[in-house]
């Protein structure tokens, strides 16, 4: 049987994690297909078709699928699942939304936020803010898997473009509607694909003190994320947030400031390859993941440390 | 109008998890357990509804063994009105759980259920979309702002590019993140309150729901721990090793 990915775009590019769930796609089977459900996305659909290892693209466009309601796309997929054995989303809010109504509508448990295909029924994830890793085997006729984007690698392009098949059955439930969605602009790269994240916690004591951070961002071309607290206390907006609960990082370099290291908010970042920790405190418990640790104030040494990288 | 939550019983979140010596599983034995800090939120969610009058009754429930009565006797202490307790021996994977509390949806007829984004033991994220597929009702996960008027509910979801408002008909499926609201202390005497509330029991048999799940765990392990590191002196030393050394800046 084939594979079938859902595809998270915007009705004009993919967004990255839809590469990495390829890649997790590929190690179940050879013959993987993309969903690109949305609303004017003809050119997702064409740039889908060319990366490697997508054998067909399927395309449903229409209002109803504008943005993705978990209520329209849910049957939608649920409708193709036939000749599927399994269904990737990535783990993002994108695919977190609509792929435990699929997996409920088929009547299976879902298999969420994998960071390793075993085979074809058997996956690692993390449990406990990951201070466990399980190995669960499912026995669902159609597996419903949800990918942690920074466990697999991307998917590249190929010389070759996939059929674009296109999908009339148009869900709409009515049920729900969109009304708006606010995001702060910026120019600094996406928080979960960077090679470098700079982020700022309570310590950094409120927003206006994150120029510091972005200071630094900007001449590292980094990324800036930041603890829960920050987010709590109205720093930084909720997209920031690196955790168990918010998104997960693990570039080449995490210089973490002003952050105690809570487990919950190692989840989001202990697998950086290099991390660096600058806190005040000597007994922070980020001292524990970083590879290079500085005792001292931020206030102090972020200015230094800006000028001399 | 009515609201059901639900709260599961977890491990204190600042309790970090030991792992059986056989690789089977987790140890929960002599474990602080609590309610998982996202249902906590939900429970808060729904008294307010019923402080602003937009909700008359709140209703508890609960999936696991007797000891989740504790997690109930909480919520009852923050102010939801009567308990039910579903009796199970572990707690079920989340498409059991749904199925139980759609069952119990059924009975009570609620017009909104709260349940919290994710437990923070499996990290599942599951439930609360569940049970709204299986009811076929509208859902607003992640929600961190709740307004209900004119039969419909608005949602503000914390998605990964910002904030999603969504607006759904009722009857309708939330599940609470972080910042929907924060949840207040329990005082004493609402604790002795809360004693003389009501706590159903209930069986999956009475609720013909069979508990299986397609999710079958072979092995916990402790991930790969990360090779302890150094302290350095100065700003110049950091750069220093970051660029010849881990050689991670140019
Ligand atoms: C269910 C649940 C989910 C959660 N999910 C997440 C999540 O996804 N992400 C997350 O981050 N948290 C999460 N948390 C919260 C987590 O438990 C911590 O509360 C949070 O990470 C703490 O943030 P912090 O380190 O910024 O703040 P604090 O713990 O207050 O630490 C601030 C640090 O700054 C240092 N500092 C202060 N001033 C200076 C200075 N001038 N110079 C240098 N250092 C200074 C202090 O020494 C201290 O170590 C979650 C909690 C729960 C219950
Ligand atoms: N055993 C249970 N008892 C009560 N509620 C539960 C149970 N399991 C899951 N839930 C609810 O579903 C939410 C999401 O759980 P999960 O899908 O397991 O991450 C939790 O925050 C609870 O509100």
């Amino acid at each position: 049987m084939s594979i079938l990915v859902i595809a998270e775009h915007n009705n004009q590019h993919l967004e990255a994690a839809t590469l990495n769930t390829i890649t997790a796609a590929s190690m179940l089977g050879t013959d993987v297909h993309i969903l690109i459900a949305g609303e004017q996305c003809d050119q997702v659909a064409e740039d889908a078709a060319t990366i490697k290892g997508i054998t067909k693209v399927l395309l449903a466009q229409g209002k109803n699928y504008a943005h993705r309601l978990a209520e329209n796309t849910a049957p939608l997929i649920h409708s193709l699942a036939d000749v599927y054995s399994h269904i990737l989303a990535p783990a993002t809010t994108f695919g977190k939304n609509f792929m435990p109504r699929v997996a409920a509508l088929l009547d299976v448990d879902q298999i969420s936020d994998i960071i390793a295909v075993e085979n074809d029924n058997t996956f690692r994830r993390p449990i406990y803010a990951g201070n466990a890793i399980a190995t669960v085997e499912s026995s669902a006729v159609k597996k419903v898997i949800t990918v942690r984007s920074t466990n697999f690698e991307a998917a590249s392009k190929s010389d070759h473009s996939a059929p674009i098949e296109t999908i009339d059955t148009a869900f709409d439930t009515g049920t729900s509607s969109f009304i708006e969605l606010t995001k702060e602009e910026s120019e600094r790269p996406e928080l979960t694909t960077a090679d470098i994240v700079v982020s700022g916690g309570r310590g950094m004591g409120n927003g206006e003190n994150f120029e510091l951070l972005y200071k630094l961002a900007d001449k590292l071309g980094a990324a800036v994320g930041a603890s829960r607290a920050a987010v709590d206390a109205g720093y930084v907006p909720n997209d920031m947030q690196v955790g168990q609960t918010g998104k997960v990082v693990a570039p080449n370099l995490y210089i973490a400031v002003g952050i105690s290291g809570a487990i919950q908010h190692l989840a989001g970042m202990k697998d950086s390859k290099i991390i660096v920790a600058i806190n005040k405190d000597s007994d922070a418990p980020i001292f524990q993941v970083a590879d290079y640790g500085l005792v001292a104030d931020l206030f102090e040494i972020l200015p230094e440390l800006t000028e001399k990288v | 109008m009515k609201v059901l939550v639900t709260v599961k019983r977890v491990i204190d979140y600042n309790v970090k998890v030991r792992i059986k010596p056989d690789n089977s599983d987790v140890d929960l034995s002599n474990t602080k357990m609590a309610i998982n800090p996202f249902c906590e939120i939900a429970v808060e969610e729904a008294i307010r509804l019923k402080e602003k009058a937009a909700v008359s009754e709140v209703v508890v429930v609960s999936v696991g063994d007797q000891t989740c009565q504790e997690q109930i006797r909480t919520a009852l202490a923050l102010g939801a009105d009567r308990g039910i307790l579903i009796e199970t021996e572990n707690p079920p994977a989340s498409l059991a759980v749904a199925k139980l509390i759609k069952a119990v949806v059924e009975e009570e007829k609620p017009d909104l259920v709260i349940l919290g984004k994710q437990s923070i033991d499996t990290d599942n994220n599951q439930t609360g979309q569940m049970l709204a597929a299986l009811l076929d009702w509208p859902q607003g996960t992640f929600a961190s702002e709740l307004n209900i008027e004119n039969n419909k509910a608005t949602v503000t979801r914390e998605v990964d590019g910002g904030l999603l408002t969504e607006s759904l008909n009722l009857p309708a499926v939330i599940t609470s993140d972080l910042r929907l609201n924060i949840p207040r202390y329990v005082s004493l005497p609402n604790i002795m309150k809360a004693k003389r509330k009501p706590i159903d029991s209930k069986t999956p048999e009475s609720l013909g729901v069979e508990i299986t799940s397609t999710n079958k765990m072979i092995k916990v392990e402790s991930p790969a721990v990360r090779e302890s590191g150094v302290k350095v002196e100065s700003v110049d030393e950091l750069v220093k090793k970051l660029k010849e050394e881990a050689k991670v800046l140019a």
